[in-house]
């Protein structure tokens, strides 16, 4: 043994959080060792480098910050602020009411109106969000999940009016619900009829809006919620074969879908693990789609997707650290070839984000691609001994972590029993325990602390009560200024069809045109499907 | 501190859906010896006055992250006054601005606990704080 390797001996093990130990030095041993050399070309399977190949040098990564509050009226404005800074996609906020899919003068809205996004009521609150928008050029992502059926019904009726061809229309919805029984809780229907949902609106996109995108399957809100990087990949992977499964069995053939089907994940954390994972992702999920499901477009097999957010790793503490952790998590996505960015701002673990805020973040990614050069060249760290050697050990993990929830009968079973529930808090109550004993170091949170008490300097957003009071009006007012028997008809051919177990996506855009309600539509299906009972009992172990 | 068990309900009122807090701080305390009832998401006042009774809870928590703790906390309040629950110890956490820590505890939450609070500091207020 030479001195070198006495002294590595003696350091402290490094373990990454999918469980990875890291060497101090790799060589290119190791990745001989660790599964071999990709020597695949980004845009070809299994597209490892890149889904493209020229990547950013062809188009840099759309940006698209996490936008809404108030109402229509205010978040368009906000839209057009950040277009005009540079911003190139919308990511819609909607508040809780809409994502719980109540109005905003339901007594279960009270206090919620407008709070952490946008307030949608019914199609009016669409022309007004996206008016002087051009949907062509700037594609608008929906952050709805329990309600999206009928926002996604609501957005598609809204560009027909506005004479965009549906055949060619551009455009993402979130609509992930599996994830939302695992952590972020905008769930409304049991989990079979959630589910099923999510396939009525696959099958309906795949006909009627083929360029559409009506599912963004979720690792980000589960990483948040307690998983790590690896197991983030392998559980969103466990939820696309679930949907895929549901709309194999509507008779589409994988190929009309799949390559529609993008992917949304977290960029907190280790920086190197972070480029990993989204390395590994792009080769197992292409293994996936492509091999298991035989796929003949290799476009199928596409990980298309958006990374960014890095939530969980802001902190309270010394705020301004967040810009300065936005920019290396920012880095992150770029270095993993993200088709789409948006950040987290430094004022986000306090309130819902400043304009100037949001202009910071936007500057973070323009700086990425105008100054230091991460558009120049496809998939920079390939080749990299250490990144080449963590990609095949991390894809291994993420085998891993989707046979854990085969084990559990598959991620339908495991959500509604709830054990990937527990298995995720539990992970997050370690990492608490980790980030108070200071095992996990935290920068300004438990090292290098400020000792002089200064408080944070953070400009707040103000709840909006008046824009709340204004919203409940508008809904009354376009309820009595529609036609109540064309909406009535409407949601009894709707719940005659939930009830028939028909495809409800007809039915609700019908329903959507004549102005019904976001509360009205779920409510008719809520008649049919039911509510959620989420399963608490495992929190109730012997103290 | 009283001779039995402690029990604490950990709840979450409103639509708020971020629970990872609520169940960290229902780990801790499951931890530190308290008997701990969690209500899960998406609970009314009514709904969680009512498990606070029928559970014989000692400690009432409330978890808020959306913004909404002020009007959500009166409702629970004027709720637990109403049914004779002043007398327990109620906590509340979340995204929750400096100005409004004052107006929780006027309220009657004797604990408040801002995100980015050891989960050691809320088993130690309990401990010194449940009758």
């Amino acid at each position: 043994m030479n001195d070198q390797s006495k002294l590595a001996s003696k350091m402290r093990p490094v373990i990454n959080e999918s469980g990875i130990e890291i060497k101090p030095l790799y060589t290119a041993e190791d990745v001989v060792a660790s599964g071999g050399v990709d020597d695949s070309l980004p845009g070809n399977a299994p597209f490892t480098r890149g889904i493209h190949s020229l990547m950013y040098r062809h188009r840099p990564f759309t940006m698209r910050q996490y936008t809404g509050f108030a109402n229509a009226a205010d978040t368009n404005e906000r839209f057009k602020y950040l277009i005009a800074n540079g911003q190139t996609g919308l990511n819609v906020a909607f508040d809780l009411a809409t994502q719980c899919g109540y109005d905003s003068d339901a007594p279960e809205a009270a206090g919620e109106v407008g709070r952490v996004g946008m307030a949608i009521d019914t199609l009016r609150d669409f022309e007004i969000a996206f008016d002087g928008i051009d949907l062509d050029a700037i594609t608008v992502s929906l952050t709805i999940n329990g309600a999206a059926a009928s926002l996604i019904a609501m957005f598609l009726a809204m560009a027909e009016k506005r004479g965009y061809d549906l055949s060619k229309l551009r455009g993402t919805a979130q609509n992930d619900i599996l994830k939302e029984f695992i952590g972020r809780g905008t769930w409304i229907y049991p989990v079979e009829p959630s589910v099923k949902l999510v396939a009525d609106t696959i099958e309906y996109c795949a006909k009627v809006t083929p360029k559409y995108s009506p599912v963004s399957v979720c690792g980000y809100h589960i990483r948040e919620s307690g998983a790590s990087p690896a197991e983030e990949m392998g559980y969103a992977f466990a939820i696309a074969k679930a949907y895929t499964d549901m709309a194999l069995a509507r008779g589409l053939d994988i190929d009309e879908f799949a390559g529609r089907l993008s992917f949304n994940f977290n960029i907190f954390g280790n920086l190197f693990e972070q480029v990993a994972k989204f390395r590994a992702g792009r080769r197992r999920w292409s293994k996936i789609i492509l091999d298991e499901y035989g796929a003949r477009r290799p476009e199928s097999g596409w990980m298309r997707m958006i990374a960014g957010g890095g939530g969980f790793g802001l902190t309270i503490e010394q705020p301004e650290n967040n810009i300065m952790r936005g920019a290396y998590y920012a880095l992150a996505a770029a270095l993993g070839g993200a088709q789409t960015m948006a950040l987290c701002c430094y004022d986000e673990a306090y309130t819902i984000p400043t304009p100037r805020a949001q202009r910071l973040s936007l500057r973070t990614m323009q700086m990425l691609t105008e100054e230091v050069g991460l558009a120049d060249t496809v998939d920079p760290l390939g080749g990299s001994y250490y990144v080449e050697t963590l990609t095949n050990q991390t894809e291994q993990k993420i085998t891993e972590a989707m046979q854990w929830v085969d084990a559990q009968g598959g991620i339908v079973r495991a959500v509604s029993d709830g054990v990937i529930q527990a298995r995720v808090s539990e992970y997050a109550y370690r990492r608490q325990r980790a980030l108070e004993t200071g095992e996990l170091r935290k920068v300004g949170v438990n090292c290098y602390e400020d000792s002089d008490e200064e408080k944070p300097q953070v400009d707040l957003h103000g709840y909006d009560e008046a824009g709340a009071r204004q919203q409940i009006e508008n809904v009354r007012k376009v309820r009595a200024a529609r036609s109540n028997e064309a909406v009535a008809r409407a949601l009894k051919a709707l719940r005659a069809d939930a009830e028939a177990g028909r495809n409800v996506m007809p039915a609700l855009v019908d329903a959507v045109k004549v102005y019904a309600t976001v509360g009205e539509m779920n409510g008719a299906l809520v008649d049919v499907y039911g509510r959620f009972q989420e399963p608490t009992q495992l929190w109730r172990r012997a103290g | 501190m009283p001779d039995h068990q402690v029990k604490v309900l950990v709840a979450k009122p409103g639509l708020d859906g971020h629970d990872v807090g609520a169940k960290v701080v229902v780990h801790a305390l499951i931890d530190a010896g308290f008997d701990v009832v969690y209500t899960g998401l998406r609970q009314t006042p009514e709904a969680i006055v009512d498990t606070a009774i029928k559970q014989h809870a000692d400690v009432i928590g409330l978890s808020v992250l959306s913004g909404a703790h002020l009007p959500l906390c009166r409702r629970v309040r004027d709720l637990m006054m109403e049914k004779g629950l002043h007398d327990k110890l109620w906590l509340v956490g979340g995204n929750i601005p400096e100005n409004d820590r004052m107006v929780l505890r006027q309220l009657g939450f004797r604990g408040v606990f801002p995100t980015g609070s050891h989960t050691g500091d809320i088993v130690s207020f309990i401990r010194e704080n449940v009758k």
